[in-house]
């Protein structure tokens, strides 16, 4: 079997499991006692490892065999989860996500993760002392292991060994599944492993081991391993050789029947989780282990519903590749369609003009279409912040609880990719410098855990992402004194600025360069760097703080990247498109009504004064120069609060325009974003506004 | 023998130059050029290659050789060297021939007022007739450019 086929199939299984995984573990974490989340968990885990068995990714399948084991006494009561289990539990997690990732990214998905596997078998340890001391046949501990191994080796009976062993119980042979455990202190686990292989082969035959028998004599095991075995002894005779082997813990030998192999040979995972759950159930008694496959062979069969995935979603996964060469040969289209457009007009013609009217409804219908089937819920990014603000909280010592909603809310796939850093950032200033320690929300009168709500909504053409909190709120007069001395802005004009101006320093750039942040009460690090790619994403970021109540970051982003409205505008025989997000409005101002302040030139624009940009200066226009004009033609463009009027030497009219680069041989060019195809072929630069304004 | 090299061949004033053919992507005659401000003045803008917006270098810029105005003759090379893109303005692209790298020499510190580090070697095929065989990955290095970028401002 060609397993690179399978591959992709597996790392998206495995990223939707270790989501699940991560989902579950968070919720658990909240319920602890709520044991139908446990089945959950155990039931990704499970998948997951028998996923990654049968691709051969051994590392990962050991390290979820831990993690599994934990789980499963969890399940059955038998251990109760504390944070030190959770920490365990989602330090494997990270461990898995990683040796996925490397799996994803080329590698073998091998790691080290014998601390990891360690601190898993500590737990497990602490428990089977427990457990022990009032089960007095170690046989009964190991039941409910047995029953699962003998679940999960039935994934690795292939059909001929099947076949093999039912050929032998119709003739009347007995057929055993065993479960073999060897001292943890035993030094030569390989030498006992071979005497109970010697003692199989002397009385029968070994038709299947797991792990195999090469590995087995490598030592490559961990004091377990099971056997599928015909033998000519009883049941308890074998049992009471096999425990005759010194150093041997327990040996669990069960009989299987035709019907017991027909479940056990079903390869489907999701079955055989389903075996597992309900020999768990059955494992209480002594000898459960043969019940156990029995019930669970009833259980199987009445359980296909809940084993097949419950939400069969009518989509298919495309390659992000050929979603971009279809948006490319668009963007074609879109030119040619505006190109057409021209021609009609100068024509005039009513049958052309009226096919290229019915044209231009199509491929504005098409557009919507194909900018749709880029479109990705922002839940890709959102699903990886519960983890991380679990995480921050239990650093900082903190109780928070994060809130999420709209979580369905389509963005483009190339908005999405960038929006993770910007808003990682947001969240964990939330955590630090927002919300306060338990003792400072008891004596400030709020409940002691904290609420973070991270919402997403669509309004318009723009998607609007929150990160609100209750926590401390924004103290003016520090920020004021941090930006002061930074030299952000001058004690003049820090006393003329309004609260919501002051609330902006924090994302200044001179700001978070301030000594260590802990001592600002306010937020800082890395807040200018948020505000800039938010920008360069084409969308804006505000702040919206009440002291000692909390504060909310507000991010507005456009719906796609690819295709934008702009302006377009001529400087002499150049031609330049403006994004319309930023253009603020158009005038004309004439020649009188430029101000010089300081040797700039201003205008007066509703009641403020706003500086003037020669664009044809920023440009080294080469047949353009607005000295020479009576009135000329202004665009207002904005970035954030600041405005700026650039000088224009004539509208052409509002486009939808297709984003291009400029490749990788231009990049920096000043005051220039990118470029696009006008109708007639000639490529126009991009302007961006950000540049023009300081 | 050595090993036969595919180039196609072009010239800049009187001297012929080559460049493996597997990096040349296509030729094309002149097109309208957009200026692109604020970079090396050898840079000539971009133009529309069928939908992909593609840099134009004028190649007698780069070789800082006095720059001439452009002719019936005239094309854009487009070359593609590690994930750039890059149209060469050539005064004409003449042929398409295999030459023996045997025969390749290394380059003399200046052929012509080009700087020996933009050459690969000087190729003889006979008759007295000299190719001059273009270092890419050089002529395209952008530090300069951005040197020569800081030096405007």
């Amino acid at each position: 079997m060609d397993m690179n086929a399978y591959l992709s199939m597996f790392i998206d299984e495995s990223n939707d499991h270790l989501q699940s995984l991560n989902e579950n573990l968070l919720r658990l974490e909240s319920e602890p006692e709520e044991l139908s989340i446990v089945q959950n968990i155990f039931r990704s885990a499970h998948t997951l490892k028998g996923m990654s068995a049968t691709m051969g990714f051994e590392d990962l399948a050991a390290l979820t065999h831990e993690m599994e084991n934990v789980l499963d006494l969890v399940r059955n009561s038998k251990l109760k989860m504390d944070s030190f289990i959770f920490d365990t539990l989602f330090k494997g997690l990270d461990a898995l996500e990683a040796m996925v990732q490397d799996i994803v990214d080329g590698g073998t998905g091998k790691a080290d993760v014998t601390s990891i596997v360690e601190s898993l078998q500590i737990i497990l340890k602490s428990d089977y002392s427990a457990s022990k001391a009032t089960q007095a046949p170690t046989v009964a501990a190991n039941a409910p292991s047995a029953a699962e191994s003998s679940a999960s080796g039935a994934m690795l009976l292939d059909e001929f060994q099947s076949s093999i062993l039912l050929q032998s119980i119709e003739t009347g042979h007995n057929v055993f599944h065993i479960q073999i455990a060897i001292r943890d202190n035993c030094l030569l686990k390989a030498v006992r492993a071979y005497m109970v292989f010697d003692l199989l082969e002397r009385n029968g035959e070994v038709i299947k081991s797991d792990p195999s028998v090469q590995d087995i004599e490598q030592e490559k095991f961990n004091f377990t391993f099971t056997v599928f075995t015909i033998s000519r002894l009883q049941q308890e005779d074998l049992q009471a050789q096999l425990l005759n082997i010194s150093e041997i813990e327990s040996a669990v030998v069960t009989a299987l029947d035709a019907e017991s192999l027909a479940v056990l040979g079903q390869s489907n995972a999701a079955a055989a989780v389903e075996v597992v759950e309900v020999a768990e159930t059955a494992a209480p008694q002594s000898e459960a282990a043969v019940t156990s496959v029995e019930a669970a062979k009833g259980q199987a069969r009445s359980a296909p519903a809940a084993s097949t995935p419950a939400n069969v979603s009518k989509t298919i996964r495309v390659d992000i590749e050929r979603l971009d060469t279809l948006m490319n040969l668009f963007s074609e289209l879109l030119i040619d369609r505006v190109r057409l457009e021209q021609l009609s007009s100068e024509i005039k013609r009513s049958d052309l003009t009226e096919t290229v009217e019915h044209m231009a409804r199509v491929s504005s219908d098409l557009q919507s279409i194909v900018l749709k089937l880029r479109m990705v819920p922002v839940d890709s990014v959102f699903n990886r912040f519960p983890r991380m603000i679990r995480d921050l909280a239990k650093s900082l010592d903190k109780k928070i609880d994060l809130v999420i909603t709209g979580a369905d809310t389509e963005l483009d796939r190339t908005v999405i990719d960038e929006i993770g850093d910007p808003l990682v950032h947001l969240l964990r200033n939330s955590v630090d410098h927002g919300i306060e320690t338990v003792e400072e929300r008891i004596a400030a009168g709020k409940p002691e855990t904290g609420t973070i709500f991270l919402r997403a909504f669509h309004s318009g053409n723009h998607v609007f992402i929150e990160v609100e909190e209750d926590g401390r709120g924004i103290h003016h007069e520090r920020v004021l004194k941090t930006a002061i001395k930074n030299g952000v802005v001058t004690a003049d004009e820090a006393k003329l600025l309004t609260p919501d101006e002051i609330n902006m320093l924090i994302f200044a750039a001179g700001f978070s360069t301030a000594d260590k942040i802990s001592d600002i009460s306010g937020r800082g690090v890395g807040l200018d760097v948020v505000r800039s790619k938010i920008t360069s994403l084409g969308g804006n970021v505000t702040i919206d703080s009440a002291f000692g109540r909390g504060t909310k970051f507000s991010v507005q982003l456009p719906l796609t990247l690819s295709i934008i409205s702009a302006m377009l505008i001529k400087l002499g025989s150049e031609k330049y498109a403006i994004p319309l997000s930023s253009i603020v409005e158009t005038g004309i101002i004439r020649k009188e009504q430029i101000l010089q302040v300081h040797g700039n030139k201003m205008i007066e624009f509703r009641n403020t004064i706003i500086p003037l940009v020669s664009l044809s200066k920023v440009l080294d226009s080469p047949d353009f120069n607005e000295n020479d004009e009576l009135e000329t033609e202004i665009v207002v463009v904005r970035k954030g609060e600041k405005w700026a009027a650039v000088m224009v030497d004539e509208f052409i009219g509002q486009s939808e325009i297709v984003l291009k680069t400029l490749g990788k041989y231009l990049t920096n060019i000043k005051a220039i974003s990118g470029a696009t195809i006008l109708g007639d072929g000639y490529v126009a630069l991009i302007i961006d506004p950000n540049a023009l304004i300081k | 023998m050595g090993e036969e090299l595919k180039v196609i061949v072009f010239a800049l004033g009187s001297e012929e130059y080559g460049i493996e053919v597997d990096k040349v992507r296509t030729i094309e005659r002149l097109s309208p050029i957009t200026r692109v401000p604020k970079t090396a003045t050898f840079i000539k803008g971009v133009i529309n290659l069928r939908g992909v917006v593609v840099p134009v270098i004028d190649l007698r810029g780069r070789f800082n050789l006095t720059e001439t105005a452009t002719t019936e003759n005239s094309r854009i090379i487009v070359v593609s060297v590690a994930d750039i893109e890059v149209g060469f303005i050539v005064d004409s692209a003449n042929d398409v021939i295999d030459i023996d790298t045997d025969t390749i020499d290394l380059p003399p510190e200046i052929v012509g007022g080009i700087k020996a580090k933009y050459l690969r070697g000087i190729a003889k095929l006979g008759e007295g007739r000299l190719l001059i065989m273009l270092n890419l990955s050089e002529v395209l290095n952008k530090n300069e450019i951005i040197q020569l970028e800081q030096l405007e401002v």
